[in-house]
């Protein structure tokens, strides 16, 4: 329950500042995307199901608080809560490069993502200017973030140790 | 076989049904089933809000919702944008200061230049003045007289790449109405697209759905200024036609027109931007300009939104 809160109180504030602050941080024409990367440290160590539910709610303070159309933002980072919370547990365990790789490929994932969306949505899709002349510096905007973020995640939500998964796993060695 | 392979260290082995991941991974969330009943649970739920939200009206539930979630979440908005302010500030600063001598040269030689314009429109005021009372000339509401200034400060940005949005901290209650002209001291920032009782969405000039009637102040030639084709800040004056004179430092302002029952939501003579360049090829049908806005839009902090006056608004109306 108090991870459930700690959870929701990061993904809250990381929406925030991210409507209000990084938002207008345009570096190079790339703008960072605090929002993401703290979602993707989220579900690399809290699993699937719980990247998926910060990913709605954090789209949906993101949607709320801009007055952006509601569920947009919302389907975008439930799936890439998803994706990161499965990589996470299927194959990132003991690579030390897996949050710079999830990091990154779930920024271009989410830009095409949201350029698709919108497209058929008929709003405005630049895709010359997503894909061209900002992708690469939003990638790394997003990868000189991750280590930050990943520290600090990793510190309010630390691993849960063996006692904590229960009578079904023991340590050996 | 390697000998004690079986024995790694650290390593969690399961003594039951479920699997786990090794120590230092991420521990699985939920059996398989629940995992995609949640995120599919959740996928449906963010397609029906988008559906539901497309569909209904500006007074809608949905609507109404986000309206007081926005109302909620403003005040954090507002906190974190004073808290960054003085860090953006620095940064600001920083930059400034490189090219400060070279901008303060720049600058005297614009003041002079000014100087010797105000003059020459003032003279220009007084005999126009003096012309509309013999005509009873009767014009549209004009700015800045039949407007009130609403000052907000910007309190939110959508992401850069796919709009040119941002959220100011007025609405409804400072009788902030969609389709409200946006501007700062030096000229025409955008309009205001959706208002909630806090805040209001104002899409800047520099985004793709934004187009204004603009004149060229020199030649009176008119045309729609509108997103430039390279993106960033640029814009360009389009439907110009090919007889009409623009020439390179020419000043564009609105041009504020009025047919019937129609009028323009932008009055009359908002300074625009500068013209950087003009050219026309043989097969196009309009000339090419571009235009460098006055308004820095990348360093917006507060703007002026303009509320037509009830009297003028009612007037206008009939």
């Amino acid at each position: 329950m108090i991870d459930a809160l700690k959870i929701g109180m990061l993904m809250f504030a990381a929406a925030v500042l991210q409507s209000s602050v990084f938002s207008g941080a345009s570096v190079l024409g790339g703008t960072p995307d605090v929002l993401l990367v703290t979602l993707v440290a989220v579900a690399l160590m809290r699993g699937a199901t719980t990247g998926a539910v910060a990913g709605f709610f954090g789209g949906l303070v993101i949607d709320v608080a801009l007055l952006d159309t509601l569920g947009m933002t919302s389907l975008l980072l439930t799936l890439a809560g998803y994706w990161s919370g499965r990589y996470g547990e299927n194959s990132a365990s003991r690579r030390r490069y897996a949050p710079y790789l999830a990091v990154g490929v779930m920024t271009v994932l989410y830009l095409v993502g949201a350029l698709a969306l919108r497209f058929m949505l008929a709003e405005p899709a630049p895709a010359r200017e997503v894909l061209v002349d900002t992708l690469v510096q939003s990638v790394a905007l997003n990868l000189l973030l991750t280590w930050p973020i990943f520290a600090l995640v990793r510190r309010l939500l630390p691993r849960p140790t063996a006692a904590r998964l229960g009578p079904e796993v023991g340590a050996l060695g | 076989m390697p000998r004690h392979r079986s024995a790694r260290v650290g390593t969690l082995v399961p003594t039951g049904r479920r699997p786990v991941a090794p120590a230092g991974g991420t521990p699985k969330t939920g059996r398989p089933l629940v995992r995609r009943a949640t995120v599919i649970g959740l996928v449906i739920l963010s397609l029906a809000l988008l559906s539901v939200y497309f569909r209904e009206s500006s007074s809608g539930t949905l609507h109404g919702m986000q309206d007081t979630g926005a109302s909620v979440i403003h005040p954090f908005q507002v906190a974190a944008e004073r808290v960054a302010q003085p860090f953006e500030d620095v940064f600001g600063w920083a930059g400034d200061v490189l090219g400060a001598e070279s901008e303060n040269e720049k600058l005297k030689q614009e003041v002079e230049r000014l100087r010797q314009q105000l003059v020459q429109s003032q003279a220009a005021l007084l005999q126009n003045e003096r012309l509309r009372r013999l005509l009873r000339y009767r014009a549209g509401p004009a700015f800045p007289r039949d407007y009130n200034g609403v000052a907000a400060s910007i309190i939110g940005r959508t992401p850069g790449q796919f709009e040119q949005q941002v959220l100011i901290a007025a609405g409804s209650n400072a009788r902030v109405h969609v389709n409200d002209p946006v501007v700062t001291a030096a000229g025409l920032v955008g309009r205001v697209t959706q208002v909630s009782r806090r805040s209001a969405r104002v899409t800047l000039l520099t985004d793709e759905t934004s187009a204004v009637s603009a004149l060229d102040v020199k030649t009176n030639a008119a045309g729609i200024v509108r997103h430039g084709v390279t993106g960033g800040e640029a814009l360009v004056l389009d439907r110009v036609a090919k007889e009409d004179v623009v020439e390179g430092g020419d000043v564009v302002i609105t041009a504020g027109w009025r047919s019937g029952r129609l009028a323009s939501i932008y009055p009359r003579g908002i300074p625009i931007g500068i013209v950087t360049s003009v050219g026309q090829l043989d097969t196009d049908i309009y000339k090419r300009i571009e235009v460098d806005p006055f308004v820095d839009f990348s360093e917006l902090d507060s703007v002026l939104v303009l509320v037509e006056k009830p009297v003028v608004a009612s007037r206008s109306r009939r």
